[in-house]
């Protein structure tokens, strides 16, 4: 029997510049509303001058194994679909903000129609074979989609012969985007 | 059956029975089994393959259309330029084509130049007004006394017109106010100027320098591509920088150099190789000569010597010079592009050139490589065109020119309207899709410039500043909604790509091609002119090779024959340079009176309490171009001043209330002129004797409502700026600036 999917996305901090283009590209392919943003760019920045350092990250929602939104959620509207991608069913969300409050990582905004939206690793495209929109314009290629459950896979490749991290490791949530360092 | 949200949130609630029960049930307005991720329909019905226009890199791009709107933008797999990937830019076109602040129809000027008063014309009372204009001038000047500024592929069909016009005088900011000293540089050294795309091996560098260079903030989409190649195949980066840039960021070495001082640096860098023993002994003696003359210039160029100019920490140069060494002749030395900092800028570009050679990396890979052209013949036209091309002399001072310019310099052009200044007086300008207040340094002088003026015309899809300047507004269509000529610049991989519309354009705009034809006929040239469209031009041009116009456009792209690029794929090293040898040591700039190997001359240093004022790129933005642009304004609403942290605590006047993060202050030059109110981001990320703005905000044109008076311009703030004599490049980082408050009286 094969395994069931997980999907997953590591992003490579060394190769990646912050450009923003996986921001614009998840923009237009998802037709967001202005001010709405799935995926955002963070520069860290560790020292003082001329002692510096800093890490890129190209960041988005974590899809997480144990999503608290996917627990907060009054209505079922956020729910675990196709390979484990959290997905907010915008006919059952009232709007409410729950999720928002749960989520540690701000991934998620209020749709001027009134539902709640987030990124949902382009299932449209990625259901397909097809990889996320993000992934397909980066520049830099450090954005890389696929099944973690298949060891296989490029994503799975990276995860296990890259040393990596996640964001906000103490909050629980078994994030399914590890950012390779 | 009609379900109150209370109702259903109950349901919802009742967990996973009572979806189950649900599920099947659907109500118009309470689906209850519509999980799953929707598709956002952004895929076009139609999908049409074209280069982009956000910048000048030309990535190939494939449009998605749907319901006759343009949905999205992505990168076209099949072109050299893209390789299916895209910059912000690129990827945020729509932003561009659905900006509400596009000029809609031809204007008119009914009022004081300058004031921005418009009315509203038809094409042919605005073409018909343009051409009257341009033939007063002719009749009272001579044709010669039209020139044209041009930045972009629709800029081709201008220049046309002016060669059957008859008049030399085109220029593009883009030479002397952007790449020309490293053009001149190189022409010196190695015989040929880089041109766009540089001819570099960044994917296969195993050690990149980059010289002032920020690459993956100046974001041409290829060589950021190969930059990321190289650091994924594990090469070195060596950052000379006084900002913590994000290449800094990826750096083996960062040297926060002084600004103004890298020429010392590369001195030393220089002396280390050559009493090291690090440098490619044999390539020299075959290809370069002037070595002894070379390592008798550096011989006391030690990195102390250095250090007490550059600030940079001698075990850090020869730290740095060593790794550079030991990646040789795989060891990129970046040219670099916009150049035009401190007025000896082709000298910096020449210790850049001689050092890239010291490597060996000049023919070789992962250095600089031979590119090969698409061999595409021009449109055939009759030989006899009143003007073929030959230089002018409107921007040639009558105190003497630039000896190595190697195109004609825009800086050039606004000079010689100023009357009595060079061979003769510039009376028209026409100006192609370029911003002249924002590219030209010394807003005050191009306004004086363009007083003396019979005529300005503008041809531009935003009201940029120039427009408001302007007695005619030509709206043009965005890349988007029209077809132009071909793209195929001498590349690694050879290449031909097409710019075909993939949507209708808009309000009463017209393509560049239709808007030159049109003028081109009004004052009877329209023979000069013999195509129907840009597409019957690209079709002409194609079929002299016997290529048909719908295969390219069908895949937007053909690839050329693939040509051997370097040494190792056995093309021969050699300079294009009259002798065929590297020219280390220049008698040419010997024999015009200029220093044959390049020395470090002081700048001149600002007033007590004073910044020097840099700028550069972010990767959302082509300078003022896309400053407008909703979409890519969304991450990058406005630019911010880059102030070193402890700077800020020392600021004198801030000493009761310090100035915190992303306050707005005023910035203002040494010579009294004030920046429109703008964030301040405090930061570790710079040396705490500069500061630094992104290029191309504070704008001043009101027609663009998004982009006014955002931000600060450092455009504005360059009222000085020191001339490269060498090749006439305008040097701009030699302005000064202090902080204040905003809202504080000055």
């Amino acid at each position: 029997m094969a395994l069931e999917k997980r999907y997953g996305m590591a992003v490579d901090t060394r190769r990646c510049v912050g450009c923003n283009a996986c921001v614009i590209a998840c923009k237009t392919e998802n037709a967001l509303p202005e001010g709405g943003f799935r995926d955002w760019i963070v520069q860290e920045v560790w020292g003082k001058f001329p002692d510096l350092a800093m890490q890129i990250r190209s960041e988005r929602c974590n899809q997480c194994s144990d999503a608290p939104c996917v627990e907060s959620c009054p209505t079922g509207a956020s729910h675990v679909a196709e390979g484990g991608v959290v997905a907010v069913n915008r006919a059952k969300c009232t709007g409410c903000k729950a999720c928002i409050a749960s989520c540690p990582y701000g991934a998620r905004y209020v749709h001027p129609d009134g539902h709640v939206d987030k990124c949902t690793f382009c299932l449209h495209r990625t259901s397909k074979g097809n990889t996320t929109a993000c992934a397909e314009v980066c520049p830099t290629r450090s954005l890389t989609f696929g099944d973690l459950a298949d060891p296989t896979s490029d994503v799975a490749r990276l995860v296990a012969s890259r040393r990596h991290e996640v964001v906000k490791p103490e909050a629980g949530t078994e994030p399914n985007v590890f950012f390779l360092v | 059956m009609a379900l109150t949200r209370r109702r259903f949130i109950q349901i919802g609630a009742a967990g996973a029975g009572g979806a189950a029960l649900a599920s099947g049930l659907t109500t118009r307005w309470w689906g209850l089994d519509g999980n799953g991720v929707p598709d956002p329909g952004t895929d076009g019905e139609k999908v049409v393959a074209s280069y982009c226009e956000l910048c000048f890199w030309g990535c190939g791009v494939l449009a998605h259309v749907r319901g006759g709107r343009v949905t999205k933008i992505t990168g076209n797999p099949e072109h050299p330029l893209s390789r299916g990937m895209l910059c912000p830019r690129g990827a945020g076109a729509t932003g561009l084509l659905y900006d509400p602040d596009r000029l809609e129809k031809p204007l008119v000027r009914r009022s004081k130049r300058g004031e921005d008063v418009f009315e509203e014309v038809s094409w042919d009372a605005a073409l018909n007004e343009t051409a009257k204009r341009l033939e007063e001038v002719e009749r009272r000047h001579g044709r010669e006394a039209v020139a044209l500024f041009t930045h972009g592929s629709g800029g081709v069909w201008f220049k046309h017109f002016m060669k059957a016009w008859g008049s030399p005088n085109v220029g593009a900011p883009s030479y002397a106010q952007c790449r020309g000293p490293r053009e001149a540089a190189f022409t010196v050294t190695y015989g040929t100027p880089l041109g766009s795309p540089e001819p570099i091996d960044l994917a296969n560098a195993r050690c990149i320098t980059l010289v002032g260079s920020h690459l993956g903030e100046n974001m041409h989409n290829t060589q950021v591509q190969e930059l990321a190649e190289a650091i994924g195949k594990g090469a070195g980066l060596v950052v000379v920088d006084p900002r913590f840039s994000v290449a800094a960021g990826k750096a083996k070495y960062w040297l926060p150099v002084k600004p103004g001082t890298d020429i010392a640096l590369l001195l030393a860098w220089m002396n280390v190789l050559l009493s090291e023993g690090l440098y490619d002994a044999q390539y020299l003696e075959r290809h370069a000569e002037g070595l002894p003359e070379l390592r008798a210039h550096v011989a006391d160029k030690t990195p102390e010597w250095a250090y007490a100019i550059t600030g940079v920490k001698p075990d850090l140069i020869r730290a740095s010079a060593r790794f550079i060494g030991s990646a040789r002749p795989a060891s990129l030395i970046h040219p670099g592009r916009h150049t035009v900092w401190y007025g000896d800028d082709t000298q910096r570009e020449r210790a850049i050139a001689i050092l890239a050679a010291l490597l060996g990396s000049w023919g070789r890979r992962g250095g600089y490589l031979a590119p090969g052209k698409y061999p595409l013949p021009g449109y055939p036209l009759p030989p006899d065109l009143p003007h073929h091309g030959a230089p002018g002399v409107a921007d040639r001072p009558k105190a003497g020119g630039y000896p190595l310019a190697t195109e004609v310099l825009a800086s050039g052009l606004c000079d010689a309207t100023r009357p009595g200044h060079a061979l003769y007086d510039l009376k028209a300008w026409l100006v192609y899709g370029c911003n002249l207040m924002q590219a030209m340094p010394a807003r005050q002088e191009l306004v004086e410039k363009m007083q003396h003026l019979d005529f300005l015309a503008v041809v531009d899809v935003l009201p940029a500043e120039i427009a408001g300047w302007a007695d005619v507004v030509l709206p043009e269509a965005t890349y988007l909604e029209r077809d132009d000529d071909v793209s195929a610049p001498a590349y690694r991989q050879p290449f031909v790509a097409v710019r075909q519309a993939a949507v209708e354009p808009m309000y009463d705009s017209k393509p560049g091609w239709w808007i030159a034809k049109e003028l081109a006929t009004r004052v009877g040239l329209g023979a000069w002119f013999p195509w129907k469209d840009a597409r019957d031009y690209v079709r002409t041009r194609l079929a002299q090779k016997g290529l048909r116009y719908e295969e390219l456009a069908a895949k937007g792209v053909l690839l050329g024959a693939p040509v051997a690029t370097c040494e190792e794929e056995g093309a021969p090293v050699g300079a294009a340079t009259d002798n065929g040898k590297i020219q280390l040591f220049s008698k040419e700039l010997q024999g015009l009176g200029f220093e044959p190997l390049p020395a470090y001359h002081p700048q001149e240093e600002g007033p007590p309490g004073s910044f020097r004022l840099l700028s550069g790129r972010a990767p959302l933005h082509t300078f003022g171009r896309t400053t407008n642009n909703r979409l890519l304004a969304e991450p990058y609403p406005e630019n911010e001043v880059w102030l070193n942290a402890d700077a800020a605590r020392s600021l004198p006047g801030f000493e009761v209330q310090p100035l915190a993060n992303g306050e707005k202050v005023v910035l203002v030059n040494q010579d009294g002129v004030r920046s429109s109110p703008v964030r301040v981001k405090l930061t570790e990320r710079i040396r705490g004797d500069c500061v630094y703005l992104v290029h191309g905000w504070g704008q001043t044109a009101k027609r663009q409502r998004y982009a006014y008076l955002r931000g600060a311009s450092d455009s504005g703030l360059t009222t000085r700026y020191k001339v490269d004599p060498i090749m006439g490049g305008t040097g701009m980082n030699v302005n000064f600036v202090r902080v204040e408050r905003a809202g504080e009286a000055a």
